[in-house]
């Protein structure tokens, strides 16, 4: 309980974009309830790029889904943008696990989706296509993807298919970056290049991330702050700040003072494992 | 010097084509079988010259009520299909239902048809309608039904609407399940129609086969079958084509 209490109280502090007030979630299955979530408290402040880990299947897919309003609490109240969220956000952006490309349509296809969908873009999207089209030229130069713009699917590689769902992700500027393991199903070198392609997308534009992960470096590497979540039902039970600077290099994982930190977080999240729950 | 694509897409077929006539016609000289019996491809191929003007007319009518009947079975397909795909309780609700229907042998429903239109061209149509919007209401319900999670999620996060999510992830996705049952369908509303000519009509290649085969013209009637396997495969050929153009992304082309 105490370490939840202090999980809160420093994420509390300045202004919240995204907010979790005891929020607890259960769902049945089956006729067997599920406790997914725990009363979770946290905030995050406008621009952070906060990292949530923790073993698998400790609701981590579940805590996105709340802040994007793909599924509502049961409990407790989740606050975006100071209004609480009662169904599918539109200033969020959201990319999955697997990059959930739609095949029969090219890359720059793919890109522009959400400007179809999206308010205000969608209206001026139908008046004049050019400008957003061009934007979604630079964003895919930005993460080397130029030249690929007419290609489909299935002719990319993981590694750019994921790179196309993270421009998808973030075509319609949204003010929260919603991360699902998005790396999760690539090799180690290609996963590591995306972090810093991620970087640069965050430092330019500095929207709210959540990134969710199982790769407790990836969570480091990346983050403002990283949050250490519990097996089910899940708890944060610990917070901690990341202060290296920035714009941090993959020589920088190797620096003691990323291992010490390392080691901590590990520690932590061995101590939630060996939980009996 | 053809390409090896070329090669396996027309050449191969070609020979397979004019290998069966061959065989047909060794046999038919060899065991010497009377052209009342089974007349060989040379007597059909004259007969088909002979008769060329009867038999364009003809062929035009039953293409004339398959297309129309299928088209009606496209459209009806479609919407049902989207339908029983879309909501899980007008599935259940409706699959037993279609399941029966299908099994009924859509000759039996001729003679209805028959008394309540009279004979010609509106029973054809109807019966090829009947029989092949079947398998286009299957496939698209399947394709619906399959569509992944993922791709709703994505759609669903955006904000998307059900009728948006529809448009942009639904509808693309079920249409290589549409294509690939329209070749069938369109095969089977040749096969409607032409059951609708032969029980009850005056005009259309069916009613020609009835009509040839009351005077013991065998070689007429073979005529018809050649012409309206001819018209199947050359409607088949079409549809392929347009779905490869139109869903080259689920074959990746």
């Amino acid at each position: 309980m105490g370490q939840r209490q202090n999980a809160t109280a420093d994420g509390s502090r300045g202004e919240c974009v995204v907010e979790f007030r005891g929020v607890s979630l259960e769902y049945t299955y089956r006729g067997k309830s599920t406790h997914a979530l725990n009363r979770v408290d946290l905030g995050v402040r406008r621009g952070e790029f906060v990292a949530i880990v923790g073993p698998s299947g400790c609701g981590k897919t579940t805590f996105l889904k709340l802040i994007s309003g793909l599924l509502l609490p049961t409990g407790g109240a989740v606050v975006v943008g100071g209004k609480p969220v009662h169904g599918p956000l539109k200033v969020v952006g959201m990319a999955f696990q697997n990059p959930t490309l739609l095949p029969w349509r090219t890359t720059l296809g793919n890109v522009l989706l959400p400007l179809e969908i999206v308010e205000p873009h969608r209206t001026r999207y139908r008046h004049d296509r050019r400008p957003y089209v061009e934007a979604a030229q630079r964003l895919l130069t930005s993460v080397h993807l130029d030249g690929f713009a007419d290609r489909h699917p299935w002719q990319l590689s993981g590694g750019m298919q994921q790179r196309t769902s993270l421009c998808r992700a973030l075509v319609h500027d949204p003010e929260i970056l919603l991360l699902d393991e998005p790396f999760g199903a690539l090799d180690a070198f290609t996963r590591e290049e995306l972090w810093c392609v991620l970087q640069d997308l965050w430092s330019e534009r500095r929207c709210t991330v959540i990134l969710v992960t199982h790769d407790l470096r990836e969570a480091i590497f990346l983050a403002d702050t990283v949050y250490v979540m519990s097996k089910r039902p899940g708890r944060l039970v610990s917070r901690t700040e990341v202060g290296f600077a920035r714009p941090r290099t993959l020589e920088g994982c190797f620096t003691p003072e990323f291992l010490e930190l390392f080691r901590t977080i590990r520690k932590q999240i061995g101590d939630v494992r060996d939980e009996t729950g | 010097m053809v390409s090896r694509r070329k090669f396996y897409d027309y050449v191969l077929p070609t020979f397979a084509i004019i290998g069966v006539f061959l065989v047909w016609e060794i046999v038919v000289l060899l065991f010497k079988l009377p052209r009342y019996i089974l007349p060989a491809p040379t007597a059909v191929w004259a007969s088909l010259i002979k008769w060329h003007s009867a038999i364009w007319f003809h062929a035009l009518q039953t293409l004339y009520t398959t297309l129309v009947g299928f088209g009606v079975a496209v459209a009806f397909g479609l919407l049902l299909g989207w339908l029983i795909g879309y909501s899980a309780i007008v599935y259940k609700s409706l699959y037993p239902l279609l399941i029966a229907f299908n099994s009924i042998p859509k000759v039996a429903i001729v003679p209805v048809l028959v008394i309540w239109f009279g004979i010609g061209t509106v029973p054809a149509v109807l019966t090829a309608f009947l029989i092949s919007f079947f398998p286009i209401v299957v496939n698209v319900a399947t394709g619906l039904a399959t569509l992944e999670p993922e791709l709703q999620d994505v759609l669903r996060s955006l904000g998307a609407g059900r009728f948006q999510s529809f448009r942009k992830v639904g509808l693309p996705r079920t249409m290589p399940y549409f294509f690939a049952s329209m070749k069938v369908a369109v095969t089977l509303a040749f096969v409607g129609s032409v059951i609708s000519e032969t029980v009850a009509s005056n005009r259309g290649v069916g009613y020609l086969m009835i009509a040839a085969s009351s005077r013991f013209d065998v070689p007429l009637v073979f005529a018809g079958l050649v012409v309206i396997a001819a018209l199947g495969v050359l409607l088949y050929v079409a549809f392929g084509v347009l779905e490869g153009r139109l869903t080259s992304w689920a074959y990746r082309r």
